[in-house]
């Protein structure tokens, strides 16, 4: 057996945590306890990078397998990638030691705390991404959520609780429902291992239903209309760290989970429901998208850009054609980044004048020249400029869109237009125009980690808007062939 | 060498952008100028290889997007079509370079100015030199991007904030149709790269395939022939881009720029985009009997429309801008009758002379410390000779006074209307020569509101007012000799009657030849006639008898209010469109989401709970008595049913 490098990319936050765990916490450990978390994190990040340039483009098939018996004859810990599953270990791993160096003031009680929230959760979520049976799945899924409901219910704001509740009584509803369909599934065929699931199938009677429970999680989790209303609360009140986690990471569980699952397990009920994601995600960028344009809270704002784009990125991944598939992993990783981004601009000027209302601020410009110069990258991003990742994938989306159903991609390019307008708009207030609010003039550029983190995000954003070839040379032939699969199983049924 | 015609002005985009502040506002408008210059040298030099020794050459730059059978290159692709728009843009945008060292010297943030107008000349470059449609649309939204920072750049003024974010969201509203007509390219060919699309266009049928001019497409419910659905969806895109009518009120707003952003890119290159969209891809239209005739027929009103609101508007960059709008339509519609190349040439001639009137303009505007209402100026002649000199020559260019170079272009656009033959073009050639006379009188009106007749501005004396320093004085010196003799010295190469043959070989493509016939002889004499009667007509109107132009205002009040206020275009989509998506958002916000969704689903079901608990709270009062009588209550009831049972 090789080096277990996957099971280290999943314990090794969790290990870091430990040690955190076992550190005194008082303010004077505050500095060893993040650097600590720094350290794991970045070696994590260093790690997949590492399995990235292993890694095998050519094949589709699971590699880095390990699989080892936990529960004999019903649970095996199998986890494994495939270029669908390792994009999304890569943003894991490079938005969490971001995040973690983000929280510099922000978070003044119980630091250590919120560092083993975080670092724990990013095992979670590396979890999520690469194991191959459906119970291991399931636990690292709803694991994720325990970090993330005491970020938001513990650093929280004002309305902390109701929003965790909130937050954490939708997706727990959604979740309910597709262990139940797991258990099923391993009464129809008597395993839950995925990779063996996909060779046998499952029958076409049981699909439908099975696809709805999963369903009703990933729709809650990515946030499809009309289950969304849970994230704009969890953002307002979330700290901007755990903002960040979950735009950039929580919410591309999801999108995940309906390539992997819902695709691959149930083809044939994935063509029966088609015309509902299509319904729901035209809806959902739509009707988000006018949403946001009223909003008065930044962090609202993009928080409802959110449904948006992932709205986007549900409708392309049931096109099921080779653009719209990878448009959306794209548009996914654009969105982790961009949106972690725009969580952190937020959070930038909040943590100098403690105020997330568009009309506190404007004519701030010439105040914070770099920030202004970075927030309008990322705005531009968010907007799907050409150039920046966020049109490579929104348009490969409308494409592959515009190849299975003309009217939903005329009326979801509709969108586009609107998502001008709002983002637009709210870097004019925000940033241009006079002067009214003369606290403002005391306000200071960004500092030198601040500046380092937004560059770093900066940086993927334009680089795959002009050159996203390392992007979809990942994941083509892994997409190719699950498309391939998934029509003969539609044929042959 | 072709590259760095590319990549030069983004060099200097990026060195004054980035270290503007660390070289000096001196050195980056040096750097800028200089390096925008050199690629208008260069492009220059490349349109001499390409007409004497028939270069032309794709070169790859590298690839973009690969996804499935989608595959995109980075490239640039130098052809007649493309060397002709590299020499307009390179070299207005060099001249624009020089004159703003001259009026933004009060400005404070030159180094910001000078790296959006290389980097607006980069993303023109990358446009008009892309070999696929993709990367068309990466420069067109690069242009509308830099053109959104330019209005904005006083970013101070709400009216300039509120015409940049107006500019960019009218654009989009073009890029959707442009990029949905991307998208059907896709579905349809397979491809997005010109040469593969437009090979396939006229494709003789194979066994078994429809051939794709017999495709018909249901779109929206009605029945489109798949080639007039891909054109007219282009051309929305083009409509967007060069402010054709329904699209065109973010044109005027734009004016709240610099003077020389609207030279640069609101008369002579990026608004010229949908022009070159539909040149560039006349394989396609010329097949489209449909999508020509709705161009044509756009182009014509636009031309009329714009021309009508400038007769009467009072802001000096405005009527200009109007004027832009109406000569857009001009070449739209000389596109829509297929001739394709005289489009060009009034593309090329008109960059000239419509450059000047702007920066001549804003040398007014500098000359009057920025005023810009022509009510408050007049009688300044002599105190500015040489800006009064040369806007009288981008006048009479952009007149169309015989031998200068409107003359030529603007003409063979209505004598190529006539020839069509059709009804559409008898309709467009008509309309043009009225327009041409309308033009004529509201330039003429500028120019003597502007400089003759008495001084009216009460704020500034008439002695303050100055000439403009050298370094604005030329480039405007050069444009004046674009102005001039552009349309003499290329009217053979651009529209003689083997240019088609000779140089635009195939950049562009006619299904028939151009006719070759002379329209007679009093329909030539025409126009000319008409614009040089304008000149007296003019000066007797509103410097001889002023008081007639306000009187006929009077006794025509509703057409005097209908054309001042733009044919209420604005208003009309205030409501139609700014309003009414700010109350969907509020009501999809404050009555769906937290009404309607939250109330049923989470706090619904929570508040359903906690009801219910304080119910069974209650129950639990800790009496033995109820306790007991509910025992008693339950234990009868199952003795009930059992019994009946």
């Amino acid at each position: 057996m090789n080096f277990p490098i996957l099971s280290s990319l999943i314990l090794l936050p969790t290990i870091g945590a430990l040690f955190i765990f076992f550190t005194r916490s008082s303010e004077k450990n505050n500095n060893t306890v993040k650097y600590v978390a720094l350290f794991t994190s970045f070696v994590n990040f260093f790690l997949s990078v590492y399995l990235w340039a292993l890694f095998d483009q050519t094949t589709s098939e699971f590699q880095f397998v390990e699989d080892r018996v936990w529960i004999k004859n019903f649970i095996n810990y199998k986890v494994g990638v495939d270029g669908i599953s390792i994009l999304f270990i890569l943003l894991t791993t490079f938005i969490t030691p971001l995040c973690i160096l983000s929280i510099n003031n922000s978070i003044k009680n119980r630091l250590s705390e919120f560092l083993l929230a975080v670092l724990i959760m990013e095992s979670f979520m590396i979890g999520v991404f690469c194991s191959l049976d459906l119970v291991i799945f399931y636990l690292f899924f709803e694991a994720g959520l325990i970090p993330m409901f005491l970020i938001i219910g513990i650093w929280g704001g004002a309305r902390r609780v109701y929003s965790a509740f909130k937050f954490f009584l939708y997706t727990l509803l959604g979740s309910v429902l597709m262990l139940v369909a797991i258990i099923s599934i391993y009464w129809i065929t008597g395993t839950t291992d995925v990779v063996e699931l996909y060779k046998i199938g499952i029958d076409v009677k049981y699909q439908n239903l099975l696809w709805l429970a999963f369903f009703s999680s990933f729709a809650v989790k990515t946030p499809m209309w009309p289950v969304h209303t849970w994230l704009p609360d969890a953002h307002v009140e979330a700290p901007t760290a755990g903002s960040v986690l979950l735009a950039a990471i929580l919410l591309k569980m999801a999108g995940y989970g309906f390539i992997r699952f819902s695709l691959g397990l149930f083809p044939d009920a994935s063509e029966v429901f088609t015309p509902l994601i299509y319904a729901l995600s035209v809806i959902a960028i739509i009707f988000t998208s006018f949403i946001a344009l009223m909003q008065e809270d930044m962090k609202k704002l993009i928080a409802y850009s959110s449904v948006a784009h992932m709205g986007f990125v549900t409708l392309g991944i049931f096109t099921l054609q080779q653009q719209g598939i990878e448009g959306s992993i794209i548009q996914m990783i654009s969105h982790g980044l961009v949106s972690a981004a725009l969580f952190l601009c937020v959070g930038v000027v909040y943590d100098r004048m403690h105020s997330r209302l568009i009309n506190t601020y404007g004519g701030i410009v010439s105040i914070i020249p770099k920030y202004s110069v970075l927030f309008m990258l990322f705005t531009l991003a968010a907007l799907g400029l050409p150039g920046t990742s966020g049109f490579v994938g929104e348009f490969l989306i409308l494409m592959g869109a515009f190849k299975d159903n003309f009217l939903v991609a005329v009326i979801a390019s509709l969108g586009v237009i609107i998502g001008a307008a709002y983002m637009l708009w709210l870097y004019k207030r925000v940033i241009f125009g006079k002067l009214v609010n003369l606290e403002l003039k005391e306000m200071v550029d960004l500092n030198k980690s601040e500046l380092f983190i937004l560059t770093c995000l900066a940086i993927p954003t334009l680089f795959f808007g002009f050159y996203p070839d390392p992007l979809i040379n990942t994941i083509e032939v892994s997409i190719s062939d699950l498309i391939t699969f998934y029509n003969f199983s539609v044929v042959n049924n | 060498m072709e590259l760095s015609i590319l990549f030069l002005p983004l060099a200097a985009s990026i060195i004054s952008g980035f270290f503007g502040k660390y070289i000096g506002d001196r050195n980056s408008e040096l750097v800028t100028s200089i390096l925008v210059s050199i690629s208008a040298f260069l492009s220059i030099f490349v349109l001499y290889q390409v007409i004497f020794n028939q270069y032309e050459e794709n070169i790859v730059i590298a690839t973009w997007i690969n996804s499935g059978s989608l595959d995109v290159n980075w490239s640039m692709l130098i052809d007649p079509l493309s060397a002709v728009m590299l020499v307009v843009v390179t070299s207005v945008s060099s001249v624009v370079h020089i004159y703003s060292i001259g009026y933004m010297s009060h400005d404070p943030h030159k180094p910001r100015f000078m790296a959006y107008l290389s980097l607006f000349t980069f993303a023109m470059l990358m446009l008009v030199t892309s070999d696929n449609f993709l990367q068309l649309f990466f420069g067109w939204e690069g242009v509308g991007l830099c053109s959104y920072f330019l209005i904005g750049f006083w970013f101070k003024k709400e009216s300039a904030n509120a015409a940049a974010i107006k500019a960019f969201i009218v654009n989009r509203v073009g890029d959707f149709g442009f990029a949905l007509g991307i998208f059907l390219i896709f579905y349809l060919f397979g491809t997005v790269n010109y040469d593969e699309v437009f090979q396939q266009v006229p494709s003789m049928s194979a066994a078994g395939v429809t051939p794709f001019l017999d495709k018909e497409l249901l779109f929206l419910g009605i029945n489109f022939r798949a080639v007039d659905l891909i054109c007219l969806l282009l051309f929305i895109g083009a409509m967007g881009k060069s402010a054709q009518i329904l699209l065109h009120t973010w044109l005027p707003d734009a004016m709240e720029g610099p003077t020389p952003v609207s030279a640069l890119i609101h008369a002579a290159t990026m608004v010229t985009a949908g022009v070159f969209l539909v040149v560039r891809c006349s394989p396609i239209y010329e097949y489209s009997e449909l999508a020509l005739n709705v161009i044509t027929i756009v182009g014509m009103t636009t031309a009329f429309f714009a021309a009508t609101v400038a007769l009467v508007q009072t802001d000096i960059k405005k009527i200009i801008a109007y004027s832009t709008c109406s000569q857009l339509g001009y070449m739209f519609f000389a596109a829509g009758v297929g001739a394709y190349n005289v489009a060009m040439f009034h593309l090329f001639t008109h960059a000239f002379f419509k450059a000047l009137l702007f920066l001549g303009s804003g040398s007014v505007i500098h000359a009057f410390k920025d005023e810009q209402n022509i009510n408050n100026m007049g009688g300044v002649w002599k105190k500015l000779p040489y800006t009064y000199a040369l806007m009288i020559i981008g006048t009479l260019a952009l007149t169309g006074f015989p031998f200068l170079s409107g003359f030529y272009s603007k003409d063979a656009i209505i004598e190529f209307a006539y020839l069509r033959g059709n009804s559409t073009g008898f309709y467009a050639a008509g309309i043009g020569i009225f327009t041409a006379f309308l033009t004529s009188i509201y330039s003429w009106r500028l120019i003597f509101k502007t400089f003759h007749g008495e001084y009216n501005n009460k704020i500034i004396k008439i002695e303050e007012t100055h000439e403009s320093p050298l370094v604005m004085l030329v480039p405007l010196i050069f444009l004046s000799i674009g102005a001039v003799f552009a349309g003499f010295v290329f009217k053979e190469l651009f529209i003689g009657y083997e240019a088609a043959n000779n140089f635009w070989k195939n950049s562009i493509f006619f299904l028939e030849p151009l006719s070759k016939d002379h329209p007679p002889l009093w329909f030539l004499i025409l126009t000319p006639t008409l614009v040089i009667l304008s000149i007296p007509i003019a000066y007797y109107l509103f410097v001889k008898n002023k008081k007639l132009p306000e009187q006929i205002a009077t006794i025509n009040k509703p057409l005097y209010n209908f054309l001042i206020n733009k044919w209420y275009f604005d208003e009309l989509y205030d409501v139609l469109f700014v309003k009414s998506s700010k109350k969907i958002g509020l009501f999809l916000w404050k009555f769906f989401d937290l009404k309607i969704i939250d109330r049923l689903g989470p706090d619904g079901i929570s508040g359903i709970i906690k009801k219910f608990s304080i119910k069974a709270n209650k129950f639990q009062s800790g009496f033995i008595y109820q306790y007991a009588f509910v025992m008693l209550l339950g234990f009868s009831a199952l003795l009930t049913f059992l019994i009946v049972k």
